[in-house]
């Protein structure tokens, strides 16, 4: 099974992504974390205004099976979230870095980004997993 | 190092996700559980529960020896039948959920959940009058083809009139030329069929059902299907809404339990004592009206007070509502009745329903 990581990305060891635009960030869960979690059922997401702490708990997604937590890959405050995920949260399966985005961010700082993993490397923390 | 059927190396080639249920190394998934469940549900899934064990009672009085150790009874069956029953303690809870299969009254054979084989059957030798169990469980596959489409597909790969074996009825005959046990039964509320065969014959059954359903849109379906599909009907799953330290009366599983039959069984006493004082706790259906999903072990709170636990809980993907099973003073048992579920911290509320939740058309 190939699974794809966009090149133009950022991502983490909790298998999340971010795609940066600026000072803001949209986030979502790699096609590795959809695959292992199986179809998606539920998304509980914080609310527009909220604010992230980088490494913290922000949501849970949940599986037929399993609950898994969400983890913020950077600071910041929430601009908008997928409330279409609220009807199809198998948004997340069929298109992890499309359809399936999952929140965006007003980044807090910046420079935290230079802590986040290149595509190249989280193809080799998969790999080496 | 845990266990494989005879069906591990095909599971594999299928793609399936393996994990460790009961000690078997099992297929959870092939592609998605909501793809597998809704095959069953409008065409037709495979199932590999070779895990299941099987354990036979053979001689003369093997039906009395059986009839005082079940929680159902076996005289009021024909030879050719099989019952849902109870193996039950002292104290009328659950040692086991069974299928009783009646071959005569001479021979009776039981399938049992795979968790409980060595159990079931330590606690059979112990306690059978009479004829003593022969654990059958190696000399078993099992293969359940369930859903609208299973008569059509199996009827194609035998001979055996299937329009002659009714609901909880079997047969035995060969399917795909393997010889096998054809009974009407399964744990999805889909019709369909659980196929006993050599395990050396496996793998060639399920290739053949696999090959012959493809017009039927056969899907090869996994455990997480199997619990999505028995939780829409409400059926118990053995350690998570049944154990030793819940009765069949406060299960909801009075239906099972014949408190007249003559030769009485084991756990009677106390379920008689518990009909007259009253049932106080019961295990209810219930609907999310809130957002979120319920799931085994999550506390109910009724005004903010602990009064229950779930037992089992899903996204259910045929009614499309989260649901789940738990156990609630008889107070808050009565359809209509309301409760919050604790779903980390955030109380759910909660409504109790008429179950099974799927309701057929």
């Amino acid at each position: 099974m190939s699974e794809k990581i966009p090149s133009e990305l950022k991502y983490t060891e909790e298998h999340e992504w971010a795609r940066l635009q600026g000072s803001s960030a949209v986030v979502g869960v790699t096609d590795h974390a959809q695959g292992s979690l199986g179809d998606v059922v539920y998304v509980e997401l914080p609310k527009v205004g909220a604010t992230l702490t980088k490494g913290k708990q922000f949501g849970v997604i949940e599986s037929t099976k399993a609950v898994s937590e969400l983890y913020a890959p950077l600071s910041g405050k929430v601009l908008k979230v997928n409330s279409d995920l609220t009807d199809n949260p198998t948004d997340i399966n069929t298109d992890p870095y499309g359809d399936g985005w999952i929140l965006e961010l007003e980044l807090t700082d910046t420079q935290e980004v230079s802590g986040l993993l290149s595509a190249e490397a989280y193809a080799d923390l998969l790999k080496n997993a | 190092m845990a266990r494989r059927t005879p069906l591990n190396e095909a599971h594999r080639k299928l793609g399936a996700r393996m994990v460790d249920f009961a000690g078997w190394d099992m297929p959870v998934q092939y592609s998605s559980v909501i793809a597998e469940h809704e095959a069953v549900r409008t065409a037709v899934g495979l199932f590999d529960v070779s895990h299941m064990g099987e354990i036979e009672f053979n001689g003369p009085g093997a039906l009395q020896t059986v009839n005082r150790l079940i929680s159902n009874d076996l005289a009021r069956c024909a030879d050719g039948q099989a019952v849902y029953a109870g193996l039950l303690n002292d104290q009328g809870g659950f040692v086991d959920d069974i299928v009783v299969y009646r071959f005569s009254p001479e021979r009776i054979l039981i399938c049992v959940n795979a968790s409980n084989r060595d159990k079931d059957f330590a606690w059979m030798r112990e306690h059978a009058q009479g004829v003593q169990p022969v654990d059958r469980g190696d000399d078993f596959s099992q293969i359940a083809v369930q859903g609208p489409k299973a008569p059509g597909l199996v009827q194609r790969l035998t001979r055996v009139d299937l329009s002659r074996i009714g609901t909880y009825r079997f047969a035995e005959g060969e399917v795909a030329g393997v010889k096998c046990i054809v009974s009407r039964t399964g744990y999805t509320g889909e019709d369909g069929f659980e196929l006993y065969c050599p395990p050396d014959a496996a793998e060639k059954l399920w290739n053949a059902l696999l090959a012959e359903g493809q017009a039927d849109g056969v899907k090869p379906a996994g455990l997480g299907a199997r619990d999505s599909l028995r939780t829409e009907m409400k059926y118990a799953l053995y350690g998570n809404d049944i154990d030793d330290a819940h009765t069949a009366l406060e299960a909801g599983l009075g239906w099972i339990v014949k408190l007249d039959k003559p030769e009485g069984f084991i756990g009677k006493d106390a379920l008689v004592a518990q009909k007259a004082a009253g049932v106080k706790r019961k295990l209810v259906g219930f609907e999310l009206t809130g957002s979120g999903i319920p799931r085994h072990g999550y506390a109910i709170h009724k005004d903010g007070k602990p009064v229950g636990e779930v037992t089992s809980g899903t996204m259910g993907p045929s009614v499309k509502k989260p649901i789940g099973m738990g156990y609630v003073p008889t107070e808050l048992a009565a359809e209509g009745s309301t409760f919050d579920v604790d779903i980390r911290g955030r109380p759910v509320p909660a409504v109790v329903v008429k179950t099974p939740f799927l309701k057929k058309s």
